[in-house]
């Protein structure tokens, strides 16, 4: 009897500690949004990022610069050919050599590829690429990819995100490792992983990027933003990606 | 053409309630904010939104600087008859949307 009692309690013991090791308490933005949204998110009728992976669904076929060739020509049906790779960007492109983001890979294709000048960064034509390729990565898991060239990129985003900057002096970390879950007036603080991006954000009434979102927080801080090509950008994302590993992709997504 | 997302049942029983929901893109822009140059930004809304079935009048509405870009709007309608329904949205500087989906009723 004793011992059908501490097999129970063991069974016990290992499905507690199972499920503390699957739950490691990291949540995406999705999980700490109103029920209503999340609604509004899943549908992909009402989820207005939709009517920019439809635009975006359209450009990938269409013909651009002077090689006059599409994004199908190469890659062919997105919905098999670009599966994961949001889930895997910033990566290092084999070009140059540099590591660069989904956008930045979007428009080294335009540049190289297709003989076309690149889309400007937060234009329509960028996000409903970035939002169309996104999709395709919707339900997987976030995999950075194990290359040693971007561990000093990885190295730098992780000190910059502890880094305290801006009039607040306030660090990313302050918010949302030591904060997370609280409230900042009105407003509850995310954890702050990159998985629904680009977003649908219902302040913006528009999509954006993680690069304005990261903007939007660097404003926040009284910092000055940096432009929109510096490494600084590319160094968080970097950092962002490793932090989130493992959760899953929800894109494009809706955020307050 | 304009960007549009429409979710209408394909099918459906005579006399079934079904729930129509249709998505634009449009900016919305109020009338009332200030561009980066100082002046107000002229504005730009939808004004009107209506849906037809099988050219009858199903649903309409007018719509008012205060509702958010993007606007969605979600109806329901009682089946009737197989046919099209027809939605058209219009508004300032011209614009003008149209989309239609086919239902069938048994």
């Amino acid at each position: 009897m004793t011992g059908l009692r501490l097999a129970a309690v063991l069974i016990a013991v290992f499905t507690a500690s199972f499920a503390l090791a699957q739950g490691d308490g990291r949540r995406s933005g999705y999980q700490d949004m109103s029920p209503a949204l999340q609604k509004m998110q899943d549908d992909d009728t009402a989820n207005p990022a939709m009517l920019f992976v439809q635009a975006g669904a359209s450009a990938w076929t269409e013909k651009a610069g002077a090689a006059g060739k599409s994004c199908a020509d190469c890659h062919g049906d997105a919905s098999s050919s670009m599966k994961g790779v949001a889930a895997r960007y910033p990566a290092v492109a084999p070009e140059t050599g540099q590591p660069v983001d989904l956008e930045g890979r979007i428009n080294l294709c335009r540049t190289t590829r297709q003989l076309a000048d690149p889309l400007a960064a937060e234009s329509d034509g960028l996000l409903a690429l970035g939002a169309y390729i996104a999709l395709q990565s919707r339900g997987q898991p976030i995999a950075p990819p194990g290359d040693p060239r971007l561990s000093s990129l990885r190295a730098e985003g992780a000190d910059l995100y502890k880094r305290r900057q801006g009039q607040l002096n306030l660090s990313c970390a302050n918010c949302h490792d030591d904060n997370a879950g609280r409230k900042l007036a009105g407003a509850s603080i995310p954890q702050g992983h990159p998985t629904g991006y680009p977003i649908y954000r219902l302040e913006w009434q528009a999509l954006g990027s993680l690069k304005r979102r990261l903007r939007n927080c660097v404003v926040g801080l009284r910092a000055e933003p940096w432009p929109y090509e510096a490494r600084e950008y590319l160094a968080l994302e970097s950092w962002l990606m490793v932090r989130a590993r493992g959760l899953a992709i929800d894109a494009p997504a809706v955020r307050p | 053409m304009a960007n549009v997302l429409v979710n209408a049942p394909k099918t459906a029983k005579k006399g079934q309630v079904v729930e129509i929901k249709a998505l634009i893109m449009h900016v919305m822009e109020t009338g009332f904010r200030p561009g980066t140059n100082g002046r107000i930004i002229p504005r730009n809304i939808i004004e009107d939104f209506s849906a037809t079935w099988n050219g009858r009048e199903i649903f309409r509405m007018k719509m008012s600087p205060a509702i958010a870009a993007n606007p969605f709007v979600s109806f329901s309608a009682v089946a009737s008859e197989s046919g099209i329904i027809a939605f058209r949205w219009s508004g300032d500087e011209g614009f003008v949307a149209a989309h239609q989906v086919d239902i069938t009723v048994t």
